[in-house]
C-alpha cells in the first residue's frame, strides 16, 4: 500500500514540480508571478485535443504543433503583449493581469466544451498488478517524462550558451545587461520554456483525471504551493517542493481525510511562510529593485 | 481654533447634506422599480458593499484578496444560522462582520509576513477551503441544500418584509458603509494606507508599521464582504455553498479592476458594469467572464484607472473640477 501511494504521490508531484519550475523560472528571469500557470496547462491540453482529436492527426505531430502554438501564444505574446508593457508599471499590476488572463482562459475553454474530455496517453491506463501491488503504467510514464523534461531543462540551462545568460538574467538583470547580454530576449526565452514546460506538465496530466475547462485552478495552485514550501528562487526547490506537495496529497487523502486534503495542504503552507518564508530550500532573496 | 472647529463643522454640514440627498436619492429609486429590478437593485448594492472592501485591500494596501465571496459567505452563514434560531438580524449582522474580521486577522498574519504576493494564492486555498465546509458541515450549514426560510428584519413594529423595504434597507446600509469607507480614508489611518500605496520604504522610514496596517487593511475589507453576506441572506431568504464558490471572488476582483482600483469611485463603476452589463446582454455566465476579463487586461494594459478615468473626464466636462477622490 504504501510503496504504490509513494508512487502515485511522485506521479502526481513530479507534474506540480515541473509547472513549479517554469514558475521559478519566470519569477527567477522577469519577477513575474503567473498566477495563469493552472490555466496555461489547460490550455495546452486543450489545444492537444483540437490537433488529435478535432483534426486526427498522430499524436506526436499533435504534440509537436501544441508546443509551437504553446510557444507562440502561452510564451511569446504573453509575455509581449501583457507582461512586457505592464512590469513597469509594477508587481502588482502583473498579478491582477495574470489573475484576469487565467480567468479569460478558463471561461474561453469553455466554448470548445464544458465536459471531462478523455485524453489521449501513450501508454495503457489500465493498471497492472505487480506482485501485491498495482501499477499504473501512467504514474510510471509521468515520472519518467517528468524526470527527462527536468533533466533536459538542467542541462539547457548548465550547459549550453542561451541556458547560461539565462541564468545570468536570473541572477542580475543588471548586470547581465552591462555583460552584453539580450535580456529582452532572454526573458522571451524563459516565457517560451516555460510555456514548452506546461505543454508537458499538460499531456501529463490531462490523461489521468481528464481534460475539462476549469482544471487549472487546482493545478495552478498546487504549483504555486509547490513553489513556496521548496522556494521561490531555485529550481531544485520547485522540484522537492512539487514532490511533497504530492506526497502530501497522496498520503491524506489515503490516511486522513478525502475531504479536507486541501485544508492540510494550505495549513503546512501556512506553517512555511510563518517559520521559513524564503522556502526549504530556497535562500534568501537580496532585492535589487523594489518590487 | 474657533475658526477652524466652524470649518470642520461647516464642511461636515456641506458633507451631511450630500449624504442626505444621496440617501433621498437611494431610498426613492426601488420605489420605481419593478419586481425584478429591485432584485438587481438590492444584489447591486450588496455586491457594492463587498467591492469597497476588496478595493480597499487591492488599492490602498496593493494586496490581493481572492476571498471576498469566502468572507461574504462567513456573514451570510453567520446571519442565517443566528437569524434562524431566533437571534435579531441586528445583532446577527454586527457578529457576522466582527467574524469575517477576526478571520480575516488570522489568515492574513501569516501570509502578509512575507513580501510576496502569497496572500493572494492563501486567499484561493482559502476560498476552496470555505466552500468545503460550507459544503460537507451539514449540522451546522445545511450542507448542499443550504440553510431556507432566513427571514428578513424588523424594527420593532416595523418590518422590512417586503422587496421594496428591504432593497431600502440595503440601500442604507450600504451608504452607511461607503461613508465609513470614506471617512476611514481619511483619517490618519487612510493617509498611512495611501503612503504605503506610494512608497511603501518612504512610509517604513517614517514609522508606519507596515504590515500591521495591511493586516488591519484585509481585515477591515473581509468585515466589509462580511457585512455584505449578511445582507445577502435575508435578501434571498435562503444561502447555498455555490453562492461563495471561488469565481464569485474573481467577480469582484474583475470588479475593482474595471472600476479602477484604488480610487473612491472604483467600485461603484465596476459593480454597476459587472452586474448590469449581463442583464443586458443576456448572455452566459461563462461569456460574461470572459469578456470582463478581457475588459480587465485591456484596463489594466490602457487605462490603469480604470471607469473612473471616464468618470473624471466626465465629472471635468460637466463642473470644471476635478472629482472629489482626486482632489484628495
Amino acid at each position: 500500500m504504501i510503496f504504490q501511494l509513494v508512487i502515485g504521490g511522485t506521479a502526481t508531484g513530479a507534474i506540480y514540480a515541473l509547472m513549479a519550475m517554469g514558475f521559478s523560472l519566470l519569477w527567477q528571469t522577469s519577477q513575474t508571478i503567473n498566477f495563469a500557470q493552472g490555466e496555461f496547462v489547460a490550455a495546452a491540453a486543450f489545444i492537444m485535443l483540437i490537433f488529435y482529436d478535432s483534426l486526427n492527426l498522430p499524436y506526436v505531430l499533435s504534440l509537436v504543433l501544441t508546443i509551437v502554438v504553446a510557444v507562440g501564444i502561452l510564451g511569446i505574446i504573453f509575455r509581449k503583449v501583457v507582461i512586457e508593457r505592464l512590469i513597469k508599471t509594477g508587481l502588482l499590476s502583473v498579478i491582477c493581469a495574470t489573475i484576469a488572463v487565467s480567468i479569460m482562459v478558463r471561461n474561453s475553454l469553455i466554448f470548445y466544451t464544458a465536459e471531462s474530455m478523455a485524453f489521449p496517453s501513450i501508454v495503457s491506463k489500465e493498471a497492472i498488478p505487480l506482485l501485491t501491488i498495482r501499477l499504473s503504467p501512467l504514474d510510471v510514464l509521468n515520472i519518467a517524462l517528468a524526470a527527462l523534461v527536468i533533466m533536459a531543462l538542467q542541462l539547457f540551462i548548465r550547459k549550453t550558451k542561451p541556458g547560461k545568460a539565462l541564468q545570468a538574467v536570473a541572477q542580475n538583470r543588471d548586470v547581465a545587461e552591462v555583460l552584453g547580454i539580450d535580456v529582452g530576449r532572454m526573458t522571451t526565452l524563459a516565457f517560451a520554456i516555460n510555456a514548452v514546460i506546461v505543454t508537458f506538465a499538460a499531456i501529463l496530466v490531462a490523461p489521468v483525471y481528464a481534460a475539462k475547462y476549469n482544471m487549472g485552478l487546482a493545478l495552478g495552485l498546487r504549483a504555486f504551493y509547490a513553489a513556496i514550501i521548496g522556494g521561490f528562487n531555485q529550481t531544485r526547490g520547485a522540484l522537492i517542493g512539487g514532490l511533497l506537495i504530492g506526497y502530501i496529497e497522496v498520503f491524506t487523502i489515503a490516511y486522513v481525510t478525502s475531504q479536507y486534503s486541501e485544508v492540510v495542504i494550505l495549513l503546512i503552507v501556512i506553517g512555511v511562510i510563518l517559520f521559513k518564508p524564503e522556502g526549504i530550500w530556497g535562500t534568501k532573496e537580496v532585492w535589487s529593485r523594489e518590487l | 481654533m474657533r475658526v477652524s472647529k466652524n470649518t470642520a463643522l461647516r464642511s461636515f454640514l456641506a458633507k451631511a447634506w450630500k449624504f442626505a440627498a444621496i440617501a433621498a436619492v437611494l431610498l426613492i429609486i426601488p420605489r420605481f422599480l419593478g419586481i425584478y429590478t429591485i432584485y438587481v437593485y438590492s444584489w447591486l448594492l450588496v455586491y457594492l458593499i463587498a467591492a469597497y472592501g476588496l478595493n480597499l485591500i487591492l488599492g490602498y494596501a496593493g494586496q490581493i484578496s481572492l476571498a471576498q465571496a469566502a468572507f461574504m459567505g462567513i456573514g451570510a452563514y453567520v446571519v442565517a444560522i443566528l437569524v434562524t434560531r431566533g437571534i435579531s438580524f441586528w445583532i446577527a449582522l454586527p457578529i457576522g462582520a466582527v467574524v469575517s474580521f477576526g478571520i480575516g486577522l488570522i489568515l492574513g498574519f501569516p501570509a502578509l509576513k512575507v513580501k510576496h504576493h502569497y496572500l493572494a494564492m492563501v486567499t484561493i486555498g482559502f476560498n476552496f477551503i470555505m466552500y468545503k465546509l460550507f459544503e460537507n458541515q451539514e449540522a451546522i450549514t445545511g450542507g448542499y441544500y443550504g440553510i431556507f426560510d432566513i427571514t428578513r428584519p424588523s424594527i420593532g413594529a416595523l418590518r422590512f418584509e417586503s422587496d421594496l423595504a428591504y432593497a431600502r434597507v440595503i440601500a442604507m446600509i450600504a451608504l452607511v458603509m461607503v461613508i465609513i469607507m470614506y471617512w476611514i480614508l481619511n483619517t490618519r489611518w487612510g493617509r498611512a494606507f495611501k503612503m504605503i500605496r506610494e512608497n511603501e520604504v518612504r512610509a517604513q522610514i517614517v514609522g508606519v508599521d507596515i504590515r500591521a496596517y495591511k493586516l488591519i487593511v484585509f481585515a477591515i475589507g473581509s468585515a466589509y464582504a462580511g457585512v455584505a453576506g449578511g445582507l445577502l441572506a435575508p435578501l434571498l431568504g435562503y444561502i447555498e455553498p455555490t453562492l461563495f464558490e471561488l469565481t464569485i471572488s474573481f467577480d469582484f476582483l474583475l470588479m475593482v479592476l474595471i472600476g479602477g482600483r484604488g480610487r473612491f469611485e472604483g467600485p461603484l463603476i465596476g459593480v454597476v458594469v459587472v452586474i448590469l452589463l449581463p442583464e443586458f446582454l443576456r448572455i452566459t455566465n461563462q461569456a460574461n467572464l470572459l469578456i470582463f476579463s478581457v475588459i480587465a487586461v485591456v484596463v489594466l494594459l490602457v487605462a490603469p484607472e480604470g471607469g473612473a478615468s471616464l468618470w473624471d473626464w466626465v465629472f471635468k466636462r460637466l463642473t470644471g473640477e476635478n472629482p472629489p477622490s482626486l482632489t484628495k
